[in-house]
């Protein structure tokens, strides 16, 4: 324990330190202002299965989206030093592109299902591939070569149907954007778990982690070692592409129905923030997955929060701000540096008094 | 005596997480002396130099300056104090005029009134003989030039230590007399110079005094005059000099007889001209030349680094298409590069990544080496590199720059290599450490690895190289073998018949 204690401090803050302190901060205010804000309950929704609910079951299942496409937008940062800021327009277009094959069926069945979600896959990796071929290829800034999209991506998403809003009344669809019988997790959470697994097996069995690294933080010499930092940056692209399909199939199964205009808006500044609160450098280099997912749960927990505190829905985005200076000013090297030099003295300090007690 | 003294450093501490920088260092300036401290990469001369110039906090011990204790928080409160430093690498700005850099970040009113800079400059800069115009851009002057309009703006800024790093280790024989003559001069003025070098001889062509660092601890100061080059050596790398002497005896230049391993015809690529070249098995060549002579281009040339635009490669008789370093690679050839912090290391992941990073390349992303199989071959070179490192999972850009060098040479034997090309993998690494990667060379030749060593030092490969060949203005001029192999024949065909 006493370890642990010491690694956490001694080398300065760990990179998970920061997003987990703060999301601790705001479940004990949450705790200290409303004792049955986490109160898990069960009821039955419309479909008569028991499901879980509460404050903490909105906040976690309401950060799905959030969560997938920051562990994609990790990748991107850590291989190309930028981040991809279209993901909320390309969302709209895989979530378009999933709308109108299960439209073009007559009966929607499972097989329909996974092949809107395939089609929606290729069509978000497609743009996924134009956008990391404006980073890797013509080495633009990832802001600027995303900004083409980020502009005509609802544009787009909006021809795909016509200009209408379908909805599909289907069973399926209902139940990959809420419940499926006889479970009681929404399945929104169930799909960041597989994510994030299917993420860590992504890992484990390849050597990307090392290769993205090293194309982040050393360009040049990852191509002297013979490292393809291109495909590299390309295959990032991609997997966020996959993210980004994922989280637009799941927004449209929430309402059952695709709004071009309304689908995931904005997102794409909270999946930065995500990234930045998990403690990875935006200037890409090392990177943690793990920190971003609790960096998406920390921003939806802020959220939901103020809306419990009855911030008017206008007015949330400036108390957002607010705590999130508070945030990214904490995990700056600065303060960092300070605070473990601080935070040695301490342990050292205490070391050598003890030492002393023993020699006394 | 007390008096003379204008820089006195006692018990100076300062520790990084797992290493102590500096134990207990003491270091006396007097007035109107040339100071060299000295010690290998590592010793501790860089953090000691830090600690006095405020970028480092010392955890322990005392700074005065002439008798006063002083406390040094940031770079700007050192420049109050009296101490200024002019770095390796100059760090003004080489798109404003000479005058502007003099002035910059100084001016008394924000109206900067160009004229009356203009004049001062120009006044300082005859003053010290510095063969510049004010109004000229600095980027047009030469490194040499440069350096020492660093020095004028230190000087006019009232210091009264001087520290230059490494200030001549990119000036040619010329310019280093001329930077000489100009700190001979400071110092008949009274100020205290520190004097931060690798080359030996100018140490003794200048210095005063020498100071001796080894392992961030004090070995000695010494006058200059009372200390041999050869017992300087001797405290530097804490080693007998016989040691040093016995290498040249157990290298075997027999390879003629093996066969060719690499084999190129009218090689070229975007940086280097077309040239033959040929290696056989267990030999260790060289490339030499002035710098700029094409001798790392080629060789990159040979590892893909470049884009290659012509040539036929063979290697053992069957040809081959190398055209990006991974076909390199795949053919049994590793390169480690001239520029270890632009090119080599990967400055932030462990030690340990580093090491395993070619390997993993060449295995293919879907092999990955597992963790407990990295730790073991980190270990293992660690272990044979005498690599020192707080632990194998220490980032890699906190090692000093000998022990970064053994880093990327772990990396490439890692890979078990046919043909391992070594461009400068000497460069500013200390004395014992260089001795090391000598040996080396020597052991893997033996082992049937070819070798291709660059150095700007003649004599280094001189000692390690069966077969040289010599470039000029990016052509191969000549290549000598045998008993042609000796530093006068070498330095007449690098100036090409005109010494």
């Amino acid at each position: 324990m006493k370890e642990k204690f010491k690694r956490l401090f001694s080398g300065g803050l760990g990179q998970m330190t920061i997003p987990i302190i703060a999301l601790a901060l705001l479940v004990i205010f949450n705790l200290i202002r409303d004792t049955s804000f986490f109160s898990i309950g069960i009821m039955h929704n419309n479909d008569g299965n028991a499901v879980l609910s509460g404050n903490i079951i909105t906040i976690i299942n309401g950060a799905s989206e959030l969560a997938i496409l920051a562990m994609g937008m990790t990748l991107v940062t850590a291989a190309c030093g930028g981040q991809d800021i279209s993901v909320g327009a390309a969302a709209a277009i895989a979530g378009s592109v999933f709308v109108k094959v299960l439209k073009a069926s007559t009966a929607i069945s499972g097989g329909t299902v996974v092949l809107a979600f395939l089609c929606a896959c290729i069509v978000a990796m497609l743009f996924a591939l134009f956008n990391g071929t404006l980073v890797a290829v013509f080495k633009i800034q990832p802001m600027i070569a995303t900004l083409i999209l980020y502009t005509c991506g609802r544009s787009i998403a909006y021809w795909i149907n016509g200009g209408a809003t379908p909805t599909v009344y289907s069973s399926i669809i209902t139940a990959i954007g809420g419940f499926i019988p006889g479970i009681p997790v929404p399945t929104p959470v169930l799909i960041v778990v597989v994510m994030a697994l299917l993420f860590r097996v992504l890992f484990h069995f390849t050597s990307l982690r090392l290769f993205t690294q090293s194309v982040g933080i050393n360009g040049d010499a990852a191509r002297l070692n013979g490292i393809n930092s291109t495909f590299i940056k390309l295959l990032s692209f991609l997997i966020l592409g996959v993210c980004v399909a994922v989280s637009g199939c799941i927004g449209v199964s929430r309402l059952g129905l695709i709004n071009h205009e309304t689908l995931l808006l904005d997102i794409e500044m909270d999946t930065i923030l995500a990234v930045a609160i998990g403690g990875n450098s935006l200037g890409g280099g090392k990177f943690k997955i793990g920190g971003s997912i609790i960096g998406a749960y920390v921003i939806q927990t802020l959220t939901i929060t103020l809306y419990a505190m009855k911030v008017s829905s206008t007015d949330v985005k400036a108390y957002k701000a607010i705590v999130i200076i508070l945030m990214v000013v904490i995990g700056s090297p600065v303060v960092k540096e300070r605070f473990g030099k601080f935070m040695a003295r301490l342990v050292h300090g205490s070391k050598r008094v003890s030492v002393k007690g023993v020699e006394e | 005596m007390q008096e003379e003294c204008l820089l006195t450093m006692r018990q100076i501490d300062k520790r990084f997480p797992g290493v102590v920088a500096l134990n207990g260092v003491d270091f006396t300036l007097r007035k109107g002396e040339i100071h060299a401290l000295m010690g290998e990469n590592g010793a501790g001369k860089s953090t000691l130099i830090k600690v006095l110039t405020g970028v480092y906090q010392m955890d322990g011990g005392e700074i005065r300056v002439e008798g006063k204790p002083i406390f040094i928080k940031s770079p700007q409160d050192a420049q109050n104090h009296g101490i200024s430093t002019v770095y390796q690498e100059i760090t003004l700005c080489p798109n404003l005029t000479v005058a502007e850099n003099m002035f910059i970040g100084r001016e008394d009113s924000v109206w900067v009134r160009r004229g009356k800079y203009e004049k001062r400059a120009e006044e300082i800069l005859m003053d010290l003989g510095v063969p510049a115009r004010s109004t000229q851009q600095l980027g047009d002057c030469s490194l040499a030039v440069q350096q020492m309009v660093a020095i004028a703006r230190a000087v006019d800024m009232k210091c009264k230590v001087l520290i230059l790093d490494e200030p001549t280790s990119s000036l040619d024989d010329k310019e280093v007399q001329m930077l000489f003559s100009l700190m001979k001069d400071l110092k008949s003025q009274g100020v205290g110079i520190i004097f931060v070098t690798h080359f030996l001889e100018q140490v003794y062509e200048v210095s005063d005094r020498i100071t001796v660092l080894r392992n961030g601890e004090l070995v000695g100061e010494y006058l200059t005059e009372e200390l041999p080059q050869v017992q300087l050596v001797s405290k530097m790398i804490g080693k007998e000099l016989e040691e040093l002497s016995n290498l040249g005896e157990t290298e075997e230049k027999n390879s003629e007889e093996q066969e060719v391993f690499y084999e190129a015809e009218g090689l070229s690529s975007s940086a280097a001209r077309p040239f033959d070249f040929s290696i056989r098995k267990g030999e260790v060549n060289g490339f030499t030349g002035l710098l700029g002579s094409g001798r790392s281009e080629s060789v990159r040339a040979i590892f893909g680094a470049d884009k290659v635009n012509g040539g036929t490669v063979k290697i053992k008789g069957q040809e081959v298409k190398i055209t990006r370093p991974i076909d390199a690679m795949k053919n049994g050839i590793g390169y480690l590069a001239e520029d270890r912090k632009r090119d080599g290391i990967i400055a932030d992941l462990s030690v340990r990544e580093n090491i395993i990073l070619a390997m993993q390349v060449m295995n293919g992303m879907f092999k990955p080496i597992s963790r407990s199989e990295s730790e073991a071959f980190a270990d293992e070179y660690i272990k044979v590199l005498n690599i020192k490192t707080a632990s194998r999972e220490t980032p890699v850009g906190s090692l000093s720059g000998g022990n970064q060098q053994k880093v990327i040479l772990a990396r490439w034997l890692l890979t078990h290599p046919d043909y391992l090309i070594l461009d400068e993998p000497t460069r500013g690494i200390d004395v014992g450490t260089k001795l090391e990667i000598q040996k080396l060379v020597l052991k893997l030749a033996e082992e049937g690895v070819s070798v291709t060593f660059i150095s700007s030092e003649v004599e280094e490969m001189l000692r390690t190289c069966s077969r040289l060949i010599v470039m000029r203005d990016r052509y191969i001029v000549g290549e000598l073998k045998g008993s042609d192999l000796n530093q006068t024949q070498v330095m007449k065909t690098i100036a090409g018949g005109e010494a």
